[in-house]
């Protein structure tokens, strides 16, 4: 494979991209889990929630800012690296990133100064009011970014001009297009769930250290919930956006489940080596005619293979297959869990008695990042060869830009993101290792307790 | 009525960026000025000053480049190839510079000196990124129907190289006039030096780059009324207020550091950025990719811009009005026993 300015673009977006979506999956969730637990602490004045929201708020500050710098860096990199892109889809989706911008950027990034360091300049119910917006903005941000990904997926409500650029003829087809209800829920349903699982790790942990401590008990309840209720919802949203994806993107499809022929009672592959070099399964693992029941709902559904489309209309099979296998897996293990959890509270009087719940919470700490990643990769590279499906292909959408200086970046963006990632892993890890309560202990003085909180002045400044 | 709407989403585009300058200016300068700090806990009082705020501050250049993606995709697409290297380095110094305020709080005896050095290093390259993008931009660019055409380097000429260093001095002005306002004690002492110190380079600078442009390019000196070797003041003279503005900012940062005075210095630094701002502006209009491409040519249709219109109609005003707010909330001295260690 020769390594030209397209792949280099291609693997610096993917590269940065799948950088920056760890970090909005985690605060997405945790924006409105601080909202909880600060509603929750103003409503009962159990401190155990202030507690926890002074402990939480810690680990959202460092996840939020490595969000903020990876984002910012996609809002350049459409134009460094896809210039043509920008030109062909701005006229229709460039309203959509710039509401993104004016509607959410600015509401979190405004209001996290009031949330971080505003505890003791501004009232307690203003500072909830501050929180809610910022997890408010999360999901108005999401709500933009899925609408604008989602109509790249599947665009309508667009006409194309000679020149190639497109035209909006209908805003709410274009905002609205027809896979983005199901996809927002599916992105918003994997953030509460990847938040829920690393707070549940991070509970899990903090109890087997020490079983007595409050805090990390009630909030391995609150994550135990999460699981029970999203992770089988999930489920079912998942399974109506893939429903979906059977309509509007059959290609892919094909892709996901490794179906080469076209036929009625496709069987469904449980693996299998998909290999694009013989069009067909190197070996596989199949139950007969489950494949049309799961993606169709009949088994008498005829369901396009692979080999209806031209070889140079087709996705990359292996990675779209294996992809879809790991989120899947992962999210039957989240549902495994949950329900494990739920039976613990019920025969045993709570899952933190159970040192191998525990031990399997820490274990799906992760979970849920790797299943966001792999999800993306099966919408994302599915999706391919075409960037706008349908429309604009992914080599014709590339800057005139030379391999040389995208190799270069590429690389600069490996390195310090790799620092990055490891420092920030570094420092949440240690303040998850130290617990909830560290802090309180400590601070025996005038401080509040809490570091990002105790960062504002103690005295209100009054002049001006 | 109908609105003129590319013209519109200049106008907004425009003073987006003159936001990002002036608010990220002083956030960037405070890094520029970390090294001189007198103690580790100078710095900390220095960084806690912007803490709450940059995160604002910065959003303004995701409008600059989001917006100029969204309102106008051909110049869009034509500047950010030609840039790529400058803008990269952008981005990579702003991931440093960001990361570093909550790093460097997390951080142990090493970690803190190093993710110290990231923020100064993070600030500073990203200044100087910066100042290479707007001289690169000034300079113009190779198009060919309508894309970028031109080499990997062509950003790199001296004359970048003399507004990145304008820049330098710029932010670093903007950051010591704002610790002038925001600190006391040592810090706001030392803060004054800093300011005099930067107030003398952007002069120069400021002077140096001013002349520069006006051979970088004939459509820019034409502008202003130098045309063929011939001179028309009739094309200056409505100009001129511009250039005094600069200088009127000089003199009030320069009577407010004699006078001892807290905010004056300030608002002096922000004119002469404002003074410089308007210069470039009157000398590229319309051009939105200077003598290439007007703002027109690169607009996006009608119908997308009025959308776009219509939501920016109602955020725009109230981003104003929640930013204006956070600052209300933080404003007054900070202070090292304020509470942030």
């Amino acid at each position: 494979m020769d390594f030209d300015a397209t792949l280099l673009s291609r693997l610096q977006f993917a590269f940065t991209i799948a950088f920056h979506i760890i970090f909005p999956s985690f605060t997405i969730g945790l924006a409105s889990y601080l909202t909880v637990l600060e509603g929750l602490w103003l409503t009962t004045r159990n401190e155990v929630f202030k507690v926890l929201y002074l402990f939480w708020i810690k680990i959202f500050a460092i996840s939020f800012g490595m969000g903020v710098v990876s984002g910012v860096v996609i809002s350049y990199e459409l134009g460094t690296n896809w210039s043509v892109y920008s030109r062909v889809a701005s006229p229709v989706i460039g309203p959509l990133f710039a509401f993104e911008v004016l509607a959410a950027f600015f509401l979190e990034a405004s209001f996290l100064g009031v949330m971080l360091f505003g505890w003791k300049k501004v009232g307690p119910r203003l500072h909830f009011a501050a929180t809610a917006l910022v997890a408010f903005g999360t999901l108005v941000s999401a709500f933009w970014i899925i609408s604008a990904n989602s109509w790249m997926q599947h665009p309508t409500g667009f006409t194309q001009l000679a020149d190639g650029t497109l035209r909006a003829v209908s805003w709410m087809q274009v905002i609205f297009s027809p896979t983005f209800p199901t996809r927002l829920a599916h992105m918003v349903l994997a953030a509460y769930l990847t938040t829920a699982l690393v707070v549940g790790a991070a509970s899990a942990w903090r109890i087997l250290k020490d079983p007595d401590e409050d805090a990390s008990r009630i909030a391995l309840k609150m994550a135990v919930g999460m699981f029970a209720i999203a992770a089988p919802l999930q489920l079912l949203v998942g399974d109506a956006s893939g429903k979906l994806v059977l309509h509007v993107q059959p290609a892919k499809l094909a892709a996901i489940e490794a179906f080469w022929e076209t036929r009625t009672e496709q069987p469904f592959h449980v693996v299998a080596w998909p290999d694009r070099a013989i069009d067909g399964n190197r070996w596989e693992f199949s139950v007969p005619a489950l494949g049309s029941w799961i993606t169709s709902g009949s088994t008498a559904t005829e369901i396009k293979g692979l080999k209806a489309f031209p070889p140079e209309d087709r996705p990359p099979v292996f990675i779209v297959f294996w992809a879809f296998r790991v989120m899947v897996g992962l999210g039957v293990a989240m549902i495994a869990l949950g329900a494990w959890g739920v039976w613990l509270y019920w025969r045993n009087g709570g899952p933190h008695h159970s040192r191998p719940f525990l031990w399997a919470c820490v274990a799906m700490g992760p979970a849920g990042f790797v299943a966001v990643i792999a999800g993306w990769i099966v919408a994302e590279v599915g999706r391919q060869p075409y960037v706008i499906y349908g429309v604009l292909r992914t080599a014709d959408a590339v800057s005139p830009v030379r391999a040389s200086q995208v190799s270069v970046s590429l690389l600069a963006f490996l390195v310090i993101y790799a620092v990055v990632f490891s420092v920030g892993a570094l420092y949440i890890l240690r303040l998850i290792a130290a617990g909830p309560n560290a802090e309180t202990i400590e601070a025996a003085g005038p401080r509040p307790p809490g570091y990002a909180l105790a960062a504002a002045p103690l005295e209100p400044e009054d002049q001006a | 009525m109908t609105l003129d709407l590319p013209l519109v989403w200049a106008g907004i585009l425009a003073i987006a960026v003159l936001m990002y300058v002036l608010l990220d200016g002083f956030d960037l300068g405070i890094g520029i000025l970390f090294p001189f700090a007198g103690s580790p806990a100078d710095r900390d009082v220095m960084m806690d000053t912007v803490a709450p705020v940059w995160d604002g501050n910065e959003t303004w250049l995701v409008l600059g480049g989001g917006g100029l993606f969204a309102a106008f995709p051909f110049a869009y697409a034509a500047v950010m190839p030609a840039l790529y290297i400058p803008i990269l380095l952008m981005l990579l110094a702003l991931i440093l510079r960001g990361v570093a305020f909550e790093f460097r709080l997390r951080a142990r005896k090493r970690g803190k000196a190093f993710w110290t050095a990231a923020f100064t290093v993070g600030s500073l390259s990203a200044t100087i990124a910066q100042g290479l993008v707007l001289g690169g931009f000034i300079q113009g660019m190779t198009l060919k129907d309508g894309a970028f055409a031109g080499g990997p380097f062509d950003w790199l000429t001296p004359y970048t190289l003399l507004v990145a260093a304008g820049l330098v001095a710029g932010y670093a002005l903007l950051g010591s006039t704002w610790l002038i306002w925001r600190t006391e004690d040592e810090l706001h002492g030392r803060a004054r030096l800093w300011a005099w110190i930067s107030a003398g380079a952007v002069a120069a600078l400021l002077a140096a780059t001013s002349l520069a442009t006006l051979f970088v390019h004939a459509n820019i000196a034409a502008r202003w009324g130098f045309e063929n070797g011939a001179f028309d003041l009739g094309k200056l003279a409505p100009l001129l207020p511009i250039p005094a503005l600069g200088l009127v900012g000089l003199v009030v940062a320069a009577i407010g550091l004699l006078r001892r005075a807290h905010f004056p210095p300030f608002l002096g630094a922000g004119l002469v950025f404002l003074s410089g701002y308007l210069g470039l502006a009157v000398s590229f209009f319309p051009y939105i990719v200077p003598y290439s491409m007007t703002f027109r040519e690169a607009a996006n249709p009608d119908n997308t811009l009025a959308l776009m219109l219509g939501g920016g109609a109602i955020l725009l005003p109230a981003i104003l009005g929640y930013s204006a707010w956070v600052y209300w909330i933080f404003r007054g001295k900070v202070g090292a026993g304020a509470g942030y260690h």
